[in-house]
């Protein structure tokens, strides 16, 4: 077992509206254009499916599917196994009105891999969020000023 | 897709108090315990047991001067260390700004519709 514990968050403004912007993330002919070379997959909670990426692909459950603020899924589990907090990467999409616009965040997270009591891990979730992202700018902008 | 860097080493920087006083490090270049215990919320014993997990996973390591133990970062294993994950996050970064062109295209193509349609 991977002791893969991380968590990225990542936004953008989109000059579109927030309809315009759910319909890119979450249709399954939009996200071979951004993400995966071949998406199967119903955008509906607990749904499975399948995401190619050439030779290569994996198996695919979708979680949360608000529309138009919120879609969210797992990935990246073992083959034959339901993904479960512990072997999956959760991917999950938030989508808000700036105005006119729309800002539009996401989290890769591998949380929980390592073993710890439950309670200890919704703490260690809350200390991870927004952390990992902003720990990695600060680190990379401070090594490059040094060198 | 998944990153799969040593164990020790993931461990090492996946807790937040860890992180704190490497992170600390990193803007001092070198320090003692005592002067990063001065800093940090925690006993100056959590702040050497931490040191000692960091310097197990080559994160930093120490020099003696006079009777003083400095702590300082290795600057490769750190960077060897956050590439996996700076590299899952700039293909985000990616992935984020081709959603964007996506959109933005098709709500201004939506918006040319509207226009045609009732000039």
């Amino acid at each position: 077992m991977s002791t893969t514990d991380y968590e990225i968050e990542r936004d953008i403004l989109i000059e579109a509206p927030i309809e315009v912007v759910w319909r890119t993330v979450t249709e399954p002919d939009q996200m071979t254009l951004w993400f995966a070379d071949k998406v199967d997959l119903k955008v509906e909670p607990g749904a499975h499916g399948s995401m190619g990426f050439g030779e290569q692909g994996g198996l695919v459950v979708v979680e949360d599917v608000e529309p138009p603020t919120r879609f969210s899924f797992r990935w990246n589990h073992p083959a034959g196994e339901e993904p479960t907090p512990s072997n999956s990467l959760l991917v999950e999409f938030t989508l808000a009105p700036e105005g006119e616009h729309t800002r539009l965040w996401v989290t890769e997270s591998a949380l929980g891999s390592i073993d710890r009591p439950d309670i200890d891990k919704a703490k260690y979730a809350e200390e991870h969020n927004h952390g990992w992202g902003e720990f990695l700018d600060r680190l990379a902008r401070l090594h490059a000023e040094r060198t | 897709m998944r990153t799969e860097p040593d164990d020790e080493l993931w461990v090492a920087i996946a807790d937040p108090s860890r992180r704190r006083v490497l992170d600390l490090l990193v803007q001092r270049g070198e320090a003692t315990a005592s002067t990063l215990a001065d800093q940090v919320p925690f006993t100056r014993q959590a702040v050497s047991k931490h040191l000692v997990v960091l310097e197990e996973a080559g994160l930093i390591d120490r020099r003696k001067q006079g009777r003083e133990v400095l702590f300082r970062v290795d600057a490769d294993r750190l960077d060897q260390a956050t590439r996996p994950m700076a590299d899952v996050a700039r293909e985000w970064d990616r992935r984020l700004a081709t959603i964007k062109r996506l959109a933005e295209a098709a709500h201004a193509e939506a918006q040319r519709a509207t226009r045609t349609r009732r000039p």
